[in-house]
């Protein structure tokens, strides 16, 4: 749901990591503004503002999208995951903790938009070649890794999720 | 007696030598035995009392920087060379 | 046993067998990163804060004739507008410590805020503070500035001709020899260095090749935009939180640029996302700091990228031409090279290390290399990862291959016979100490894809190249402090930024040291006002330097502990021993562990600390090898197979030396196919987004083979070479000779996009 409210801000019932969420946001707030600035979810981060980079990544009813190029009243009454919501109060996802065993990593700034991808990736193909990897993660830059390692982390992790499936 | 190595565009105050003898306990002394062996050699090494800005010293393949109280064994080579950064 | 693929190879020459170093533990901060949970600059909001924006320059290079910001000033919501009249007068005053002291400040004062003259598109006018971004941006439009705009020079060929527009009216050239221009120009600084005699040497030559190569701009491309929050309180203290490769540099730049005691100056460096040399100076911080005085909130600024492309330090684009004399038999008798880099806006490039690397690989008799600093009408320049060594060694690195074809050389063999090694010369410095480019190439010669025939494809042009590079490592000043807790753990305070995975291979030397497990370690990046002087995360200089202070502030917790345990135990300090993390003496024993335990009865708390400003950094070389294939259609090259061999000393941290490797390759090889600054002739930038400033993706590259190679440095205890810069240089080189291998066509400049290599096939056509 979305009600324009007097001050000209849009009052927003959407759903984050499972949790019922309202916000109150300018129309021209896109989603990675408001879950950063308003409601304090900043492990997406803003790279290039124009979705060419991936660091924004989060999931949006299924679908992996680059939150700086979602309006933030489109979230209404949609369900949103983001990198807060993919390790749970048990420990880490197996891509967390691959990237973590692989040091798929360095500066780690594009990494929770690599995650939330990769884990986009799995959901859709849990056996995925390296190259249908690398297609996937076409739209996230990395500037530090040279990509080596995170494609053998993904591949990794999605091991693991097999055998654990 | 230090060698100093004189660096290219420096030579013209050392009649084109790449390498002189100076005898001096610091990188000061010497520095400053140059600059009346040599005038305005030192001077082109040396402002306001310290090394100018922007070169480093080495003395024997150790990089002092702009210490110029290091001292010298009588052996010593002696470099002064550009100061770098890096990414 | 299995063989894990995730690990590259590693060739020791050395026997020092190790408890710690060289293994692979996660890092310390490694859960915060993959959870979002780690708090880079930009993820900080303080209470009270405003929202601050730039306005930036639509000309090249204009004058301003007036700035009039009060219809700015009247939009609901904004707080603050400055321009440079804002910024105290620098006057003759020079930078101080940090990257490049003994500057002119009025050039750094003057690319905070543009001061009467715009030098480069998107040079910063003026800046608002506001209730919100989106505010702050309304703000910006509303700015009146009128500019007289004048002719932009954009090349340095352009800028170096005699009648070219004078850019700085008052920048005479600062000569090789110390002596000072007397006319005005373009030209900052020429430089000069020389070994033995040149025109003897060339004359000794039976071949000579002499070609000339240029560059486009290209940027660091750091995934995190530039930001930075400022408080300043009323008693003047102020305070930043910042993405910077150096805390204590931006402390300084700020000291220098608002004329404020250092003393009140504390800077709390957040997570960076990424640098590479792009983040070793201020942009926002001054700007936050004056905004935050003028308004008494802290205010917060952020670059998009836009902002970041235009208006930072990308490295320079410019000139370099390479001539070597070699006899028959393949030894060089002689070289000559002529760099002119594009300083950018302002004087400083990186001109000079460009100079010094050019011939770094080779022991060169004789060699004379000049250097040109330019001033040209774009953004001032910057470091980017071995800086001036790449566009050098591209261009004598394909000379060498050059060289070889000619005279049916193996350019393995050529480059052994040649190598520069410990006790040879060095272009203007002493004499090399021991290094490890022979044994590189060695294994590089050794290495599975030299070792296998290049597979041929019908129809395809496919080639194989191999180049060598080198760059320094810097010292620089670095400390720790390291607090034993009475469990034996220890928490350890280090000053430099943690750009990949330093924080583990600082503690990795430090529980080394003391013989503890390196979990047991606690390594935390602290802020200006908590730990000692640490000087800039770049230069390659972390694991070395900071590490070199990681393993004397262990030796010094070390001598506390045994100090308290001779008390305690009644024996001489002089006989406990301290092996494998035991102390023992006199029948008593005592782990770490123990010992903290012991003391802490006592009332001791051994606190190890160290500040170095180390003497002897290791120089690093690197060997690749790439195989490509080239779409003689399209022009587009393919990277298929790529081995990276670099000398890292002694690896403390073999997964993040590997990760530089690959790392460094993929920008090398962005530098070399796709990334370029393109410009207007009016001098505007036309690529300032990431879709058009195309780096590459996980798609345009293969996995890169790693062979770490060990020949320790010699003024480390533990061997440690630098490792972060070096593997960007040979790329370009290495993937021009491969497409030489499979075109035959020699390319001249970079980058080598899809375009240049389709017209150098049809011209060779």
């Amino acid at each position: 749901m979305a009600t324009e409210i007097q001050s000209g801000k849009v009052h927003v019932q959407t759903t984050i990591n499972g949790e019922s969420v309202d916000f109150l946001a300018e129309p021209r707030e896109s989603l990675l503004e408001v879950l950063r600035d308003n409601l304090g979810l900043t492990g997406a981060k803003e790279g290039c503002n124009n979705g060419n980079c991936g660091a924004c990544n989060v999931v949006m009813d299924g679908v992996l999208v680059n939150s700086c190029c979602v309006l933030s009243v489109e979230a209404a009454g949609a369900s949103i995951e983001t990198i807060e919501g993919v390790a749970s109060p048990e420990g880490l996802h197996p891509l967390q903790q691959s990237f973590l065993e692989n040091a798929a990593l360095q500066c780690g700034v594009c990494t929770p938009g690599f995650i939330v991808a990769a884990k986009a990736l799995l959901e859709e193909n849990p056996n995925p070649t390296e190259y249908e990897v690398r297609w996937w993660l076409a739209g996230n830059l990395c500037r530090c890794t040279g990509y080596d390692k995170i494609v053998r982390a993904v591949l990794d992790a999605a091991e693991r999720m097999r055998a654990e499936a | 007696m230090a060698t100093v190595h004189i660096p290219t565009p420096m030579r013209e105050a050392t009649n084109g030598a790449a390498r002189v003898e100076i005898e001096g306990a610091t990188v000061r002394e010497v520095v400053e035995r140059l600059e009346a062996s040599y005038p305005g050699l030192g001077g082109r090494l040396v402002e306001d009392g310290q090394l100018r800005p922007g070169l480093s010293a080495f003395v024997d393949g150790a990089n002092v920087g702009r210490r110029l109280r290091t001292r010298l064994q009588p052996e010593s080579e002696l470099f002064f060379v550009e100061a770098l950064g890096g990414g | 046993m299995a063989v894990d693929t995730r690990v590259g190879q590693t060739i020791k020459h050395h026997d020092e067998e190790y408890k710690v170093i060289g293994t692979r533990p996660i890092r310390h901060d490694g859960l915060e990163k993959v959870t979002g949970e780690a708090r880079y600059g930009s993820d900080i909001n303080l209470p009270g804060q405003l929202h601050g924006k730039v306005l930036r320059s639509p000309h090249a290079h204009a004058r301003i004739v007036s700035i009039d910001t009060s219809r700015a000033e009247a939009l609901d919501g904004v707080r603050a507008v400055i321009t440079s009249a804002a910024f105290p007068d620098p006057g003759d005053k020079l930078t101080g410590g940090g990257e490049a002291p003994g500057l002119p400040l009025k050039f750094k004062s003057a690319n905070m805020l543009a001061r009467g003259k715009v030098h480069y598109h998107g040079h910063a006018i003026a800046a608002v503070a506001a209730a919100n971004p989106h505010v702050a941006a309304e703000a910006l439009k509303l700015i009146d500035v009128e500019y007289e705009v004048l002719d932009p020079v954009l090349e340095v060929w352009d800028a170096m001709k005699p009648d070219a527009p004078v850019i700085i009216e008052d920048l005479y050239t600062a000569k090789a020899d110390g002596t000072t221009a007397e006319e005005p120009s373009n030209v900052a600084a020429e430089m000069l260095y020389e070994v033995g005699d040149v025109d003897a040497g060339f004359a000794e030559a039976d071949l000579v090749v002499d070609r000339e190569f240029t560059f486009g701009v290209v940027h660091q491309g750091y995934i995190e935009t530039h930001n930075a929050t400022a408080h300043w309180l009323k008693d003047g203290h102020l305070h930043v939180w910042c993405s910077s490769q150096g805390a204590f540099t931006i402390r300084q730049e700020l000291a220098d640029l608002l004329d404020h005691p250092i003393t009140k100056i504390h800077v709390v460096p957040m997570e960076i996302g990424g640098g590479f040399g792009g983040k070793t100076t201020a942009y926002l911080e001054p700007l936050a700091a004056l905004l935050s005085r003028q308004t008494g909130h802290p205010i917060k600024m952020a670059m998009d990228r836009a902002d970041v492309l235009k208006a930072t330090g990308p490295t320079p684009g410019g000139y370099v031409r390479v001539k070597l004399g070699v006899t028959n038999d393949g030894m060089i008798t002689a070289g000559y090279a002529n760099l002119a880099f594009d300083a950018g806006g302002y004087p400083g490039s990186v001109v000079g290390a460009g100079c010094r690397c050019v011939f770094a690989p080779y022991n060169m008799p004789n060699a004379k290399v000049e250097g040109f600093d330019v001033v040209v009408n774009k953004p001032k320049t910057h470091a980017y990862r071995a800086p001036g060594a790449t566009h050098a060694e591209f261009a004598s690195e394909t000379v060498v291959d050059e060289i070889c074809r000619t005279l049916d050389i193996d350019p393995v063999e050529f480059r052994l016979q040649n190598s520069a090694k410990e006790g040879d010369w060095q272009l203007a410095m002493p004499p090399y100490p021991r290094i490890g480019h022979i044994e590189c190439m060695e294994a590089a010669r050794d290495s599975a894809q030299w070792q296998t025939p290049l597979e041929t494809a019908p129809g395809k042009k496919r080639g194989r190249g191999i180049a060598s590079g080198f760059w320094f490592n810097i010292g620089f000043t670095s400390s720790v402090t390291a607090k034993l807790n009475s469990d034996g753990s220890v928490t350890l305070l280090e000053g430099s930024t943690d750009i990949g995975g330093t924080r583990t291979s600082i503690a990795m030397q430090f529980a080394e040291t003391l013989g503890i497990p390196v979990e047991d370690v606690d390594p935390i990046v602290a802020d200006t006002d908590s730990v000692g002087q640490t000087d800039v995360t770049g230069g390659s200089r972390v694991t070395f330097a900071t590490g070199l202070a990681a393993h004397n502030a262990a030796n010094d917790m070390k001598d506390q502990i045994v100090e308290g345990l001779a008390d305690l135990w009644d024996v001489a300090a002089d006989s406990i021993t301290h092996a494998d993390g035991t102390f023992s003496a006199n029948g008593n024993s005592a782990t770490v562990g123990e010992a903290a335990g012991l003391l802490e009865e006592e009332g001791v708390f051994p606190i190890g600390k160290n500040t170095v400003t180390p003497t002897r950094e290791g120089g690093a070389f690197a060997v690749h090898i790439a195989d490509v294939e080239v779409d003689d259609e399209t022009g587009k090259v393919e990277v298929l197979r790529y081995t990276a061999v670099q000398d890292a000393g002694v690896a403390i941290y073999p997964p993040y030396v590997e990760g530089q490797m690959q790392g460094g390759v993929v920008q090398g090889v962005g530098w070399a196919l796709n990334e370029e600054y393109v410009y207007d002739d009016d001098g505007h930038l036309l690529n300032a987004s990431l879709l058009d400033y195309r780096m590459p993706t996980a798609l345009d590259v293969p996995n890169i083979e790693t062979i770490i190679v060990e020949v320790p440095n010699p003024g480390h205890p533990y061997g440690v070479r630098g490792v972060g810069e070096v593997p960007i240089v040979p790329p370009p080189a290495a993937m021009a000779n491969a497409i030489h291998d499979a075109t035959g066509v020699r390319m001249s400049h970079l980058p080598m996009s899809p375009a240049r290599v389709q017209a150098a096939l049809a011209a060779e056509a």
